[in-house]
């Protein structure tokens, strides 16, 4: 086996993992840094997000907005200390990608531009014009390669955390082109894998959103928090799930039913002014939008398409102009993947799964509770996001959390302890290794990936989507189980060891399946409705009894153990969600 | 009424089984709306769970499934199968670099090309952050702007004959990145980035096919950079000729 | 190791395969042309320097078939040079007014002008 030596290992390149390397070498050149992914750094998901980045940094604007937008969002389940953090680091992390030379979008005096999101009272997104992600990752991952300390190890598939003696010790890993297992021994290790939003049918999520690094912290032990709030944006293209940026909204487009009505208003967000007003209609928060939208299909007052019922949003008041401007790349992807140009129609829109509120367990520090281990980025929990994130603070998240995942990791490593064990090391990746083997010596299975990733994703989508009840997650619950015991079987068709992507659906499907299940147990148990997590059953918020988060325990075979913590509050009681024009 | 369908045929080459690279022939449902990747995950997914490719995010952002596609480079989610249909669909790893397995290629040289030419901000002086940003008009920002767009799929040094024949070019990407940065006013570094840049296998390898801009799914056009840097590296080799006492 | 990568080599007739490739070794093939036509002008001054006698074989020898032929494969070969040649330029020189990136045109449109003016000089010089 080999063991590759380093002072820090990151598990994941997108945003939060190459800040967090970037971080680790700033702050200590003379550490070494295993920056490895399961793609190339530029691959990564964080590539595909659009719309923008919130920070205060406009005279109109305050924290105080941004911590009142970002918890009412979160519908009070958010760590106030933890948002209070975030909102002060925010406007220094985005200066530094700017510094970085992130080409965000200008006033024409030449300072940043800012645009209105959803759910926000004033508007502080910035952008730079629809393809923020894509620019913000490449400006890290450039900027990545001016620092030599930083070692990339690109498509490695990690398998394993190596645990010993209460402290996290390091990583196991393929190395795709060979398929060789080997071991990263280091003093900490910080996972940034992102979402997992492949475990539903339908989502703005790549292929590789297949929620690994958190599954494989929860087996390592470490608790999964608030797993059952899944984000559903609320206009991706139907069929392909392709993602029509909020911002899209923020300029100006509006949201129509079959009837070429503006339907938000009946759901307490109107008036329907004939400009964006903050915080009402299209622009109010995504939970809400989404929820408005699955009432509207039940009334039949959708748009039914090819693929699935959809309702419009319009641009075309925006003008050619505006849009070629603004929004380039919706007026592109409209373009290819619907057959439609949004100068002249509007663009069949509908919910669709989008991003994970829950995730590893991590302090404001990016720490987990298991000694070395860090996480930062949509595959972490701090929680800011509570139970619906505002958009576009995902992509300033990665940056604060994942900076502090890299300081917090470089503390860890200074701050001396016992060094690692590197025969534990080498047991522990050998005994990864004979997983592995034992797939590919295993007679031929019975299951396919295919057949069981699908029961999954039908699922998921039936009974743990937009809306929930405790019968349709109990069969989610059941289901999900079955899969798991069924997935013992999978068969390996691919024995080869050269890039076999085979064997990377069947890990990858070993943590959807997992991720799955602490998501229907952690729905089921919270007898409540708050912000994206609603149940039919139990409609009203209860924050007698969940004014909580739910952390999942790993147990094998069995069911998650869940148990509670309590969410801080140190300066917004708990309130009504205003939105519409009482809001604003 | 059948469904209709659609030829794939796809270069197949296992390292561990093949000598050498050979087509594989499958047939898959014709869908109007689907791209050359859909069919390739119909065929993983239901015939076939050996083939290998990279894929991500189905919406030409990600850069990961370059191939070539009737002798095109293209990404494979950008190709719709109405644009083919009914003829066959060629499809072959990307041309000029090694074959790893099937349409999975090496991509190495591009990797470390690219770092060569340091795409990043290399400030004239540090700027604390308290500082805040910089002031960058959009007239500005739209000097380089459209160099920021690539996406790093390598479609252009596929379609490069240049990189093919002479593989120690720099190539297209790299290039347009040198100078997406050179442009930058907030950037002082072109001085550093020309040593790689300028060199003969930087600007002066390119014959000005034209074809990287060509296949660029993002409009980036490298020709055009790699050309400005041409210009700009002559300018300076004249300033040196008639001021040899300057600074260079 | 199971690795083995395999490098396809470029086929010798690669510049065949596309229309494009084609067209482009057109460009690069001119230079063959317009490279021998300038020998031959340098020849010309030569046979002028010898007398008169040499330089009116010289203008007869032009006027042969496979001169006249030379000529007009050099001819479409130059003009093969200068419009691809000019229909690239504006990659080397963007416009820019303002925050507006300007279309190559009026680039492309210089060119021709400066052609055409320089090439109205040469015919008033020669005529004088």
């Amino acid at each position: 086996m080999d063991v590759i030596e380093t002072d820090v290992v990151i598990v994941g390149a997108g945003g939060a993992g190459l800040r967090a390397a970037i971080a680790v070498a700033e702050t200590d050149p003379s550490l070494n840094v295993a920056l490895t992914s399961k793609v190339y750094p530029m691959r990564s998901h964080t590539v595909a997000a659009e719309g923008g980045a919130a920070a205060v940094i406009k005279d109109n604007d305050s924290l105080e907005n941004h911590f009142n937008d970002t918890v009412t969002g979160g519908d009070w389940l958010c760590d106030q200390d933890a948002v209070d953090l975030f909102i002060n680091e925010a406007p220094k992390e985005l200066t530094r990608m700017e510094h970085w030379g992130c080409p965000w979008s200008r006033e024409p005096g030449g300072h940043v531009a800012v645009r209105p999101f959803g759910g926000m009272k004033v508007e502080r997104t910035w952008y730079a014009a629809d393809k923020t992600g894509f620019h913000m990752l490449h400006t890290l991952f450039q900027t990545s390669l001016k620092y030599p300390s930083i070692k990339r190890f690109d498509e490695y598939y990690a398998t394993d955390l190596l645990v010993e003696d209460g402290r996290c010790q390091g990583i196991a890993a393929i190395e795709l082109r060979s398929g060789q297992m080997r071991a990263f021994a280091a003093k900490a290790v910080i996972i940034a894998t992102g979402g997992a939003g492949r475990i539903f049918p339908f989502t703005t999520n790549g292929g590789i959103n297949t929620g690994d690094g958190a599954v494989m912290a929860y087996r390592a032990g470490v608790p999964l928090k608030d797993m059952e709030f899944v984000q559903y944006h609320p206009t991706g293209l139907p069929g392909t799930g392709i993602l029509i940026t909020e911002g899209a909204r923020g300029e100006g487009g509006v949201l129509i039913n079959n009837e070429g009505y503006r339907y938000l208003q009946d759901y307490g967000l109107g008036p329907p002014d004939p400009w964006p007003r903050k915080k009402a209609m299209e622009l109010g928060p995504r939970d809400r939008l989404s929820q408005a939208f699955w009432h509207e299909e039940r009334a039949g007052k959708t748009v039914a398409t090819p693929h699935g019922q959809a309702v419009h949003l319009d641009l075309r008041h925006l003008g050619e102009k505006k849009i070629n401007e603004r929004l380039p790349m919706v007026r592109e992807l409209a373009h290819s993947y619907m057959g439609v140009d949004p100068v002249f129609e509007p663009i069949p829109v509908r919910p669709v799964v989008h991003y994970m509120m829950g995730g590893i367990h991590t302090d404001i520090d990016a720490a987990t509770p298991l000694a070395g281990l860090f996480a930062a980025g949509e595959c972490a929990c701090v929680s800011i996001n509570g139970a619906n994130r505002l958009g576009s603070n995902s992509l300033t998240e990665i940056l604060v959390f994942g900076g502090r995942a890299g300081r917090g990791a470089v503390e860890h490593v200074r701050s001396g302890g016992k060094d690692v064990d590197r025969s534990a090391v080498e047991v522990q990746a050998g005994e990864a290794q004979k997983r592995i083997t034992a797939l590919f010596q295993k007679p031929d299975g019975t299951e396919t990936v295919v057949g069981l990733r699908k029961e999954m994703n039908e699922i998921m989508e039936s009974g743990a989507g937009i809306y929930r009840s405790k019968e349709s997650l109990e069969e989610t619950c059941k289901t999900i189980g079955d899969l798991r015991r069924r997935y013992a079987d999978v068969r390996l068709e691919d024995k080869s060891n050269v890039f076999n992507t085979d064997l990377v659906q069947v890990l990858e499907l070993g943590s959807m399946l997992d991720a799955a299940h602490v998501l229907a147990h952690s729905a089921l148990n919270r007898e409540e409705s708050r912000g994206s997590h609603q149940r039919l059953d139990k409609t009203e918020r209860d924050d007698d009894s969940y004014l909580k988060h739910t952390l999942a325990h790993y147990a094998g075979e069995d069911d998650p153990r869940l148990e509670y913590l309590d969410v801080k509050i140190t300066k917004s009681p708990p309130g009504e969600r205003v939105y519409g024009g009482a809001a604003s | 009424m059948t469904e209709p369908t659609l030829q794939v045929e796809i270069l197949r080459y296992r390292p561990e089984t093949d000598q050498d690279p050979a087509f594989q022939t499958y047939t898959v449902p014709y869908r109007d709306d689907w791209v050359v990747l859909d069919a390739l995950n119909h065929i993983k997914d239901n015939i076939d769970r050996t083939l290998s490719y990279r894929w991500s995010c189905h919406m030409a952002v990600c850069g990961s499934c370059g191939m070539m596609i009737n002798g095109e480079p293209k990404l494979s989610c950008h190709a719709f199968l109405r644009d083919y249909y009914p003829n066959k669909i060629r499809v072959e790893p990307l041309n000029n670099f090694p074959i790893e397995r099937d349409l999975v290629t090496v991509t190495d040289d591009f990797m470390e090309k690219l770092e060569s030419v340091k795409p990043y901000v290399i400030p004239k002086q540090e700027r604390a952050v308290d500082e805040g940003p910089h002031l960058q008009t959009p007239a500005q920002l739209n000097t380089f702007k459209q160099y920021t767009m690539c996406i790093n799929c390598l479609l252009c040094y596929a379609a490069c004959p240049q990189y093919g024949l002479t593989p120690d070019f720099v190539g297209p990407a790299a290039l347009a990145l040198a100078h997406r940065y050179n442009l930058d006013t907030r950037d002082a570094g072109r001085e550093q980035r020309q040593e790689i840049a300028a060199s003969n296998e930087g600007v002066w390898d390119c014959t000005f096919v034209g074809e990287c801009s060509q296949v660029c799914p993002k409009s980036v056009d490298p020709a055009a950079a790699i050309q400005q840097t041409k210009i700009a590296s002559t300018i300076d080799w004249y300033k040196a000729l008639l001021n040899p006492w300057g600074k260079r | 190791m199971s690795r083995k990568p395999y490098l396809r080599k470029m086929p010798k007739s690669w510049w065949l395969a596309q229309r494009r490739y084609t067209s482009y070794m057109a460009r690069e093939m001119s230079c063959v042309f317009i490279g021998a036509y300038s020998v031959l002008i340098v020849l010309g001054l030569y046979r002028l320097s010898q007398g008169r006698a040499e330089y009116g074989a010289f203008l007869d020898a032009l006027q042969s078939p496979p001169s006249l032929v030379f000529h007009a494969a050099a001819l479409v070969f130059a003009l093969i040079h200068t419009v691809s040649w000019f229909s690239l330029a504006p990659k080397a020189m963007p416009l820019q007014i303002g925050e507006k990136k300007l279309s190559g045109g009026p680039v492309v449109l210089a060119h021709y002008a400066v052609w055409v003016v320089v090439s109205a000089g040469v015919l008033l010089v020669a005529r004088i």
